[in-house]
């Protein structure tokens, strides 16, 4: 009998491009017919401020003494027009989340936050509720395609106002708001039939295109005699004319907000696969400020994916004027907390995974309307955490520019980066890191 | 009759006299001369006054009315009483784009026709039109009313919440989800106090009645051709 030598196998070699995730995802569509929607932004790896370094001082440059010389974070926002202009203590506000999406319990939690580290905090697809507005020392009313609780008196009873545009997660696309969290009030407050699947429009009813906002945001300073400053947000996508459009049509605020940032649900489709990196959009909306010779003029506030004080210093350094956070102020309240890990299993994901906020099950009390999760919130502790945490980011955005010789967090400047990547250096416009090499820059 | 003359008055000055009158006064009676066109021409009122408008308007006029009677004797721009809460608002001519786009509440009454839009996302508002309406018209209405005299162009009541849409003349077609419905006793009824609010003169049982088919509320895969 002859001997058959054992044939090695190979070990078995998973696709790259047909990962776990993809697998899993074609099963599911295969199962359901239905796309998969869920919350936050962009997950996929992307060039993002991590990629960004700050050069410090040098022999050329001398640092700010930490704790001893003065590093200003106060901003003024909206002073082109507006007669009562929002005056900032710190450069990071909370972006616009919307009653609905989240609980009462959050929204009066960020108020909280917000107000005890003298910033703002947004309204958001739902309307004005007299909670947040109660515990918002600055509120920004988003004036939203769908104008679901829309109002005179809530409009004049905002700080500022901000047309929305776009959001970064979905740029041409509306609001969503599953039938599960359309709750007795939710719907009240949007006119709605309770339990409906609500769908907001992805554009506005009564105006199309820039010249028509020129005019919206004129009536809407008819409306509330000009006191406040108008903000519009964008959706990173084409932001050099969508910022100098938007200069044009008298924003005295430009928001730009790119795909990492969040949205209470939408297609997984549309936020991974539209729009634009924060990272990328920040230099051609400057680049349109500086050419309207409006750059500090109009302010300029970046949002999406902003995750601490190295971030926001890299947002100002590369022009912006503030940042905005949502997902991570969120995580401050509670959101995604391991505490919480028994309840997501239950659900299928895993603590900092769990992103299905559109179904209202949030075990952290924060992404529902169940009366019984939301109570597992405690505002006043969350607002705390939240005030901490911004607390923290503005100590290390200082830090950063002090160490970069700065005594105003804004006068850091994009000479004081360098990339890791050739991607992100393209991207950002700053030199590879050890090289004066800037991509896209002197014919190369 | 309080005149404020457009020529003369900057339209801020305008709209804040109009906004600001004070609760105990007299003054509830005003006319508005030139306004060429402007824009947000009545804007923001909120108020039981009332304000005429002696000529053509541009974008946004009387829009977020609240309690004022704003009558337009000309034409209106885009987005006429966009947003209004109560009150009434009344145009002698035709109106643009997107009349009273997301109305809460009150009564817009437009005699001539308008463009495509007419009551897009209406909360709330009843609409009268004399005329016909454009496309669209309606569009993700979620409650009021829109009674057209005229006919209707493509695609009405498209993704209507509870919006209910009466037309008297020929219908164009009808958008995704949006039906046609028995016209009962009780809408009769409800369409005929409409239109005497709106002082307009029209048997109900000439007009047709329109309403959501409740089929895209939730979201079902095999409606997925109506998306």
């Amino acid at each position: 009998m002859t001997h058959q030598p054992t044939i090695p196998r190979t070990t078995p070699r998973p696709s790259s491009i047909f990962d776990d995730y993809t697998l899993s995802e074609i099963r599911r569509a295969a199962a359901t017919g239905v796309y998969d929607i869920r919350g936050a932004g962009a997950k996929r790896p992307m060039p993002h401020f991590d990629d960004l370094l700050f050069l410090g001082a040098s022999m050329s440059r001398y640092p700010l003494e930490g704790y001893r010389e003065a590093c200003n974070t106060a901003v003024t926002l909206g002073d082109r027009f507006a007669e009562k202009p929002i005056e900032l203590k710190i450069p990071i506000t909370i972006a616009g989340m919307s009653f609905g999406s989240l609980s009462a319990q959050a929204k009066e939690a960020l108020g909280r936050g917000a107000s005890a580290m003298g910033t703002s905090t947004t309204t958001g697809d739902g309307g004005m509720t007299p909670e947040e507005r109660g515990h918002s020392t600055l509120l920004v009313y988003q004036y939203l395609p769908s104008r679901y609780g829309m109002n005179p008196d809530d409009l004049r009873k905002a700080d500022a106002i901000e047309v929305v545009v776009g959001q970064g997660a979905k740029p041409g696309g509306g609001g969503m708001l599953l039938g599960q969290k359309i709750t007795e009030r939710v719907a009240e407050m949007r006119t709605l039939p309770q339990g409906v699947d609500q769908r907001s429009a992805c554009r506005h009813p009564d105006w199309t295109g820039p010249d028509d906002l020129e005019i919206k945001i004129h009536e809407l300073r008819e409306i509330t005699g000009g006191h406040v400053p108008i903000y519009a947000k964008i959706g990173a996508s084409r932001p050099y004319f969508d910022t100098a459009l938007a200069i044009k049509a008298g924003a005295d605020v430009v928001v730009l907000d790119g795909m990492q940032g969040g949205t209470a649900a939408t297609q997984e489709v549309f936020i991974e696969h539209v729009g634009i990196p924060t990272l990328a959009c920040i230099r051609p909306a400057v680049q349109a400020l500086i050419d309207a010779d409006m750059h500090r003029k109009v302010q300029l506030v970046v949002s999406g994916g902003i995750r601490n004080g190295a971030d926001v210093a890299k947002c100002l350094a590369l022009g912006a004027d503030a940042v905005s956070i949502g997902t991570a102020a969120l995580v401050a309240l509670g959101d995604n907390d391991p505490r919480w890990e028994e309840d997501y299993q239950a659900l299928g994901s895993t603590a900092g995974c769990y992103d299905d906020w559109h179904e209202g099950n949030d075990p952290a009390g924060i992404t529902t309307q169940d009366p019984v999760l939301s109570q597992r919130l405690d505002p006043e502790a969350a607002g705390r955490r939240l005030a901490n945490f911004l607390a923290v980011m503005t100590l290390e955005c200082q830090t950063i520019a002090r160490a970069n010789g700065k005594s105003d967090v804004r006068n850091l400047e994009p000479e004081d980066l360098v990339a890791l990547t050739v991607e992100s250096a393209a991207m950002a416009k700053v030199p590879l890191a050890g090289t004066d090499w800037i991509p896209g820059q002197g014919g190369y | 009759m309080i005149e404020i003359d457009l020529a003369q008055t900057p339209l801020r000055q305008a709209n804040r006299r109009l906004q600001q009158v004070a609760p105990d006064s007299n003054e509830r009676s005003f006319v508005i001369r030139n306004p060429q066109g402007a824009h947000a021409v009545a804007a923001g009122l909120t108020d039981p006054i009332e304000v005429t408008v002696e000529g053509h308007v541009g974008f946004y006029c009387a829009g977020m009315n609240k309690e004022a009677e704003v009558k337009v004797i000309g034409h209106a721009g885009v987005g006429l009483a966009e947003n209004m809460m109560s009150g009434r608002v009344q145009v002698t001519g035709n109106a643009s784009e997107s009349a009273g786009a997301t109305g809460h509440g009150g009564l817009l009454v437009i005699a001539g026709d308008t463009s495509s839009r007419c009551g897009i996302s209406m909360k709330g508002i009843d609409i009268v039109v004399g005329g016909s309406v454009g496309h669209m018209s309606a569009f993700m209405g979620q409650a009021g009313c829109l009674a057209v005299l005229g006919d209707a162009g493509p695609s009405l009541g498209d993704s209507l919440y509870e919006a209910r849409l009466y037309v008297r003349g020929r219908v164009a077609s009808l958008g995704a989800d949006c039906k046609e419905k028995e016209m009962t006793q009780h809408h009769l009824e409800k369409l005929g106090r409409l239109l005497d609010r709106a002082k307009v003169s029209a048997n109900p049982r000439d007009f047709r009645r329109y309403g959501s088919a409740r089929q895209l509320y939730n979201f079902k895969i095999d409606n997925i051709g109506s998306y």
